[in-house]
């Protein structure tokens, strides 16, 4: 590829020909602001805030779209430049409501850093806020329009990065907005619940839905027992909540804090993660025996789950039926748990901490209830715990460690690996090829499957019959196999899909995350972590052996189907 | 009336006629009904929030219904000028509705438009379209009675 | 003193518009047979030769814009044709389409040979439903005389939209989509309609086409001024004795056009100010009317020829008021897309407005010119460029209006 040298700021430099001003500029460390810039986005060129002087040109140009040319010479902070910057960040300003204080994204907010960063210091035009009504109508996500600064990166991620289309623009001017489809409530469009546009917006226009305030009501009730379950993705983000970096919060310290700030049980959704791997391994044994319905599709991403039955209602059969870990969990821990503990079920609350805004749609479905109570009370992001660690004023460096509660908490790297994409997948095939040949599996590393390319395809040989798998991640690249099945020309076997870029560490409640480069870090230290266990196969989970021997018996079996398994419903949506 | 399936299904081979279609449809029903806009996106294989982000963006569809005759002031400088503002009154004094609104029966809609290109002849309006030119308070009454 | 000449409106009131033998009578359809008979290159050349510059309002080289998209290798190219005449006084491209069809077919035809396009488009605004049929007649017309051969033409219609007069917004709405402009580089001419490399030109322009071609380049860039040959429609409004068109020379000065051709203003009152080139151009002063129409000679006094509308105040007339209202325009009018357009057009109105009612201050005015300055070169796309343009400009000549409304 050619390169193309110009000057930026009186400093020379040379990079590849299509390269952008903006993209040439960080090559020599010069931060250009931007809002409705994305790296992992098509670019938008809307906010204007990133424009710069081009020798020659009475135009600004914005950097982020303006290709560079031999001999460009361009000025990022000459007087005209900082006077537009200035006044475009007083226009934003000028209609978005002074919330900063009482706004979820306080301190984390691009447009909060560059009225910083440029010191606005007043108001030049009326202060004048739209006044238009949250959107509460989701258990998921709440939409904030009056913030929103219509930089379209929430579109761009639900349309492009999610294929789910539920947000579009109504109207035109100054009176354009983001809306929902046909200017409806989010409930009644396509959503999905991923979250995937809270991590696009770079304001507090799109937030999960804050339940710290019953947790807090839980904690305070003496007649509550309040139990956790912790997600496999959890634990390497919530280190980015406290000011560490992904992976080092040790998991003991983790289980040590959640206790400090009051949950009277910490479990772990990662056993029920390798209960899931025995059920839907023989799920799909079953399936290949039997000539049951293939490919079989996971089904612990709740985003996944709302995608097929609102996109592919006839495709539901090949949904593997088996729970989410996090339900399969709710269902257990007020029967099987409860009654190993001796206590009354009626008394648990049982509360789970998840990567992911659409774990809280699912806790809330009606059919979530096989225990005789809602099997899961309450769902807290990865976010909202972070608030809680830092309302407590916990010192991490210097908090000594605990470990699990008994019966729920022990887990292998199998469950671990949930958390990124590709992770049930070798879960999976870590146990059927020891299940189906007798054999140990010499290698466990099933490295085909990992990685953030979009769809990733393997073969195992099982005693001489190939099963073909597939793993896709973000639903644009779900919405390519799934067109391929419903064509009837599927090659799978077993087709792994999560609804998240990245899968669950890149999940909608994750701490806020800027880039893909960003949730590639976390997939890292969860394979180091996978490393680190001691027992990496999901069947040989000792206390899965125990609620087997002692409880379910046999997968698949009786109560595994009372408790375990689901159906699911087409969502029949309108507004598609 | 034709029905909105039949209109749409006519532009169907037309790459990016939804706009045209659209048109087609409030020749019927005066505006956009939503189980047009619905079909729409089907026919024209776009999400619903597309189809409605341009229903929403040109100001001669209306998402709303509206009275069956479409009338439009120009409002533009040149009209301005003309006295539009004593025929905006004018308007709305004979029709009993203010601009934004539709006569209870439904008949006549009143709107805002910008430069309509007749501007010899100001002040103008349009009625489904057609221009009315050089119009005075005095001349309402007649061109409304056009259309009664 | 220039005289009107009539190119582009060459056969007004000579032929029935809808009978293509009128037009073939008067030479029509001549020119695109030369067209075809010169190899593309040679023809593109000439056209870059007669200097024909866009008569759009961006006044680029026509002749060099088709050869980037001759040059661009692709399937498929297409011609459009910008009939979104949307500045509010002008109507001279309504003019062109309801007297003289066929010269925009023609023109649109020869420029299909010259860059390798086989489909054009014609995008007429909203406003214009009459003009569909005629266009429809006029195109069906040509392809049963055989003169188009592959070249197929659509007319498309826009739906009340300003901003799609912006080729990359019109080639938008054409596509189906919301008319929202987009960034540019990349140029229609390497990546335009569906990804593909078009040519979009206003109706004007593609009226002088055929004329050139038979006339030959060196004929054409003779006429009127040397940097921006040719002719250009006016259409006279506002406070003006005759309310009408005129075709003339590029040479021929604002002067020329309010006094001479216009015939003065009414009631014997003064002149006070003339905005040129739609509701987007600057205002002009009386010491200011000597200036040739020409694109170069407007851009030296900080105006723009832009659609040729001539829309004319006399001296009763209150300025801050028409500028108000011109603000109030684009506030409705901007798509909305990029944040100092549609965030800055209606702070603009707002102001405005406030100084219209009397409660502006001095800081008023200062805020509005800073806002006016940022939107002029930050804005994505030449609305929100030029939005800015009337209040900028009477701000700078008529600052005692505005002072006499202050509190």
């Amino acid at each position: 590829m050619g390169m193309v040298n110009l000057t930026i700021d009186g400093i020379k430099v040379s990079v590849p020909k299509g390269s952008t001003i903006l993209q040439a500029a960080k090559e020599v460390g010069i931060k250009i602001p931007t809002l409705c810039y994305h790296p992992d986005q098509s670019v938008k060129a809307n906010c204007r805030v990133c424009v710069c002087e081009v020798e020659g040109n009475r135009l600004l140009q914005a950097a982020c779209s303006m290709p560079v040319t031999e001999g460009m010479v361009v000025k990022t902070r000459s007087p005209k430049v900082i006077e537009a910057r200035k006044t475009i960040l007083e226009l934003i300003l000028s209609n978005h409501p002074q919330e900063c204080l009482t706004c979820a994204r306080n301190q984390n907010c691009e447009l909060q850093e560059l009225a910083e960063e440029y010191s606005i210091r007043e108001y030049a035009f009326e202060h004048k806020v739209r006044g238009l009504a949250k959107d509460t109508s989701t258990p998921s996500i709440v939409r904030d329009p009056d913030k929103c600064i219509l930089c379209r990166r929430c579109i761009d991620a639900c349309s492009v990065t999610q294929s789910v289309y539920a947000l579009g623009i109504e109207n035109r001017g100054h009176h354009a907005m983001v809306v929902p489809s046909m200017g409806k409530d989010l409930i009644d469009s396509p959503c999905v619940m991923c979250g995937q546009c809270i991590h696009a917006c770079p304001v507090g226009a799109i937030t999960e839905r804050e339940q710290i305030d019953e947790f807090l009501a839980a904690v305070a009730d003496p007649d509550k027992i309040v139990v956790t379950q912790i997600a496999p993705a959890v634990r390497l983000a919530i280190a980015e909540e406290v000011g560490m970096k992904p992976g080092e919060m040790p998991m003991d310290v983790f289980v040590a804090g959640l206790r400090q700030i009051g949950f009277d049980y910490v479990l772990h959704t990662n056993f029920t993660a390798d209960l899931t791997i025995i059920e839907e391994g023989n799920e799909l044994l079953k399936r290949l025996k039997e000539g049951g319905v293939l490919p079989m599709f996971t089904s612990c991403s709740p985003g996944w789950i709302n995608f097929c039955e609102t996109y592919y209602p006839d495709l539901l059969d090949h949904l593997s039926t088996c729970k989410s870990p996090q339900q399969m969990f709710g269902a257990l821990v007020k029967t099987y748990w409860a009654e190993k503990m001796g206590i009354d079920p009626a008394k648990i609350y049982s509360v789970s901490i998840m990567p992911c805004t659409a774990k809280k749609y699912e806790a809330s479905r009606p059919e979530m209830q096989d225990s005789g109570y809602r099997d899961v009370d309450l769902v807290l992001t990865t976010r909202e715990i972070g608030r809680l660690f830092r309302m407590s004023g916990i010192d991490f460096t210097k908090l000594e460690g605990s470990s699990f509660d008994s019966w729920m908490g022990k887990y292998t790297g199998a469950a671990v690996i949930f958390g990124a994409t590709g992770g049930v997948m070798e879960a999976a095939l870590r146990t059927v090829y020891e299940v189906v040949t007798g054999q140990e599996l010499k290698d466990v590393n099933f490295t085909a499957v990992r990685g953030m390319e979009g769809i990733k395809e393997a073969e195992v040989d099982l005693n001489g019959t190939v099963v073909k798998v597939a793993v896709a991640h973000g639903l644009s690249n779900a919405r390519k196999l799934m067109d391929q099945v419903r064509a009837g020309e599927s090659p799978y076997h077993f087709i792994e899909i999560m609804a998240c870029p990245g899968g669950c560490i890149g999940g909608g409640g994750q701490p806020i995350t800027k880039s893909n480069a960003q949730r590639q870090v976390r997939i890292d230290a969860i394979y180091v972590e996978d490393e680190n266990c001691e027992i990496r196969k999901s069947h040989e989970n000792p206390e899965v052996k125990i609620l087997y021997d002692e409880f379910l018996h046999e997968p698949l079996g009786h109560k595994s189907h009372e408790l375990l398994h689901t159906h699911y419903h087409p969502k029949n949506k309108k507004y598609l | 009336m034709k029905g909105y399936k039949e209109i749409i299904a006519s532009y169907a081979n037309v790459p990016g006629g939804i706009i045209e279609a659209y048109h087609a449809i409030q020749k019927e029903f005066s505006y956009l009904p939503e189980e047009a806009i619905l079909e729409a996106a089907k026919v024209f294989n776009l999400p619903v929030s597309e189809a409605y982000g341009v229903a929403t963006f040109y100001s001669m569809f209306s998402v709303k219904p509206r009275g069956k005759n479409v009338i439009r002031i120009c409002e533009s400088a040149p009209c301005h000028v003309a006295g539009a503002a004593e025929v905006v009154a004018a308007l709305e004094r004979e029709l009993g509705i203010c601009m934004g609104e539709s006569t209870q029966d439904g008949l006549f809609a009143l709107e805002f438009t910008e430069c309509v290109g007749q501007c010899q002849a100001t002040p103008v309006i349009t009625i489904n379209g057609k221009p009315y030119l050089n119009v005075s308070p005095a001349k309402i009454p007649e061109i409304l009675a056009e259309y009664k | 003193m220039a005289e009107e000449m009539r190119i582009v409106l060459r056969n007004y009131g000579k032929i029935d518009p809808l009978k293509i033998d009128d037009y073939i009578a008067q030479g029509g359809y001549k020119a695109l047979e030369k067209a075809r008979s010169m190899d593309r290159e040679t023809l593109i050349e000439e056209v870059k030769k007669s200097k024909l510059r866009g008569r759009g309002g961006a006044g680029f080289n026509c002749g060099q814009k088709w050869s980037f998209a001759y040059q661009a290798q692709a399937d498929q190219k297409y011609v459009v044709c910008n009939a979104d005449e949307g500045e509010p006084g002008t109507y001279k491209d309504r003019l062109i389409m309801e007297n003289d069809p066929h010269t925009l077919i023609e023109g649109m035809a020869i420029c299909a040979y010259a860059i390798g396009a086989t489909k054009g488009y014609i995008y007429c605004r909203g406003e214009y439903p009459h003009l569909v049929g005629i266009l429809n007649t006029a195109i069906s017309q040509a392809k049963e005389k055989g003169f188009l051969k592959d070249f197929d033409i659509e007319v498309r219609s826009g739906a009340g939209a300003y901003v799609c007069g912006e080729e990359t917004a019109l080639i938008e709405s054409i596509e189906g989509k919301r008319g929202e402009p987009r960034f540019k580089p990349p140029y229609p001419p390497s990546e335009g309609l569906w990804g593909k490399p078009t040519i979009v030109n206003n109706v004007e322009t593609f009226a002088n086409i055929p004329v050139i071609v038979e006339k030959g380049a060196d004929w054409y860039a003779s006429i009127g001024v040397p940097s921006y040959p040719g002719t250009k429609v006016f259409t006279l409004t506002g406070d003006i004795n005759n309310k009408t068109f005129f075709e003339v020379p590029t040479n021929t000065t604002i002067r020329e056009l309010i006094y001479k051709y216009g015939g003065g203003i009414p009631g014997g009152k003064k002149f006070k100010a003339v905005q040129i080139g739609g509701t987007s151009g600057a205002f002009i002063p009386e010491e200011l009317l000597d200036t040739p129409v020409a694109f170069d000679n407007m851009a030296a006094i900080g105006a723009t020829l832009g659609s040729g509308a001539v829309f004319v105040l006399d001296e009763t007339r209150d300025i801050v008021d028409v500028v108000t209202r011109i603000a109030k325009f684009f506030e409705h009018e901007s798509c909305g897309k990029c944040a100092p357009c549609r965030e800055g057009t209606a702070r603009m109105y707002e102001i405005m407005s406030k100084i219209n009612s009397g409660k502006g201050t001095t800081k008023d005015i200062e805020t509005i010119s800073r806002l006016g300055r940022v939107m002029s070169c930050s804005c994505l796309c030449g609305l929100g460029q030029a939005a800015p343009a009337p209040v900028l400009t009477t701000i700078q000549h008529f600052k005692a209006d505005y002072h006499a409304k202050l509190v």
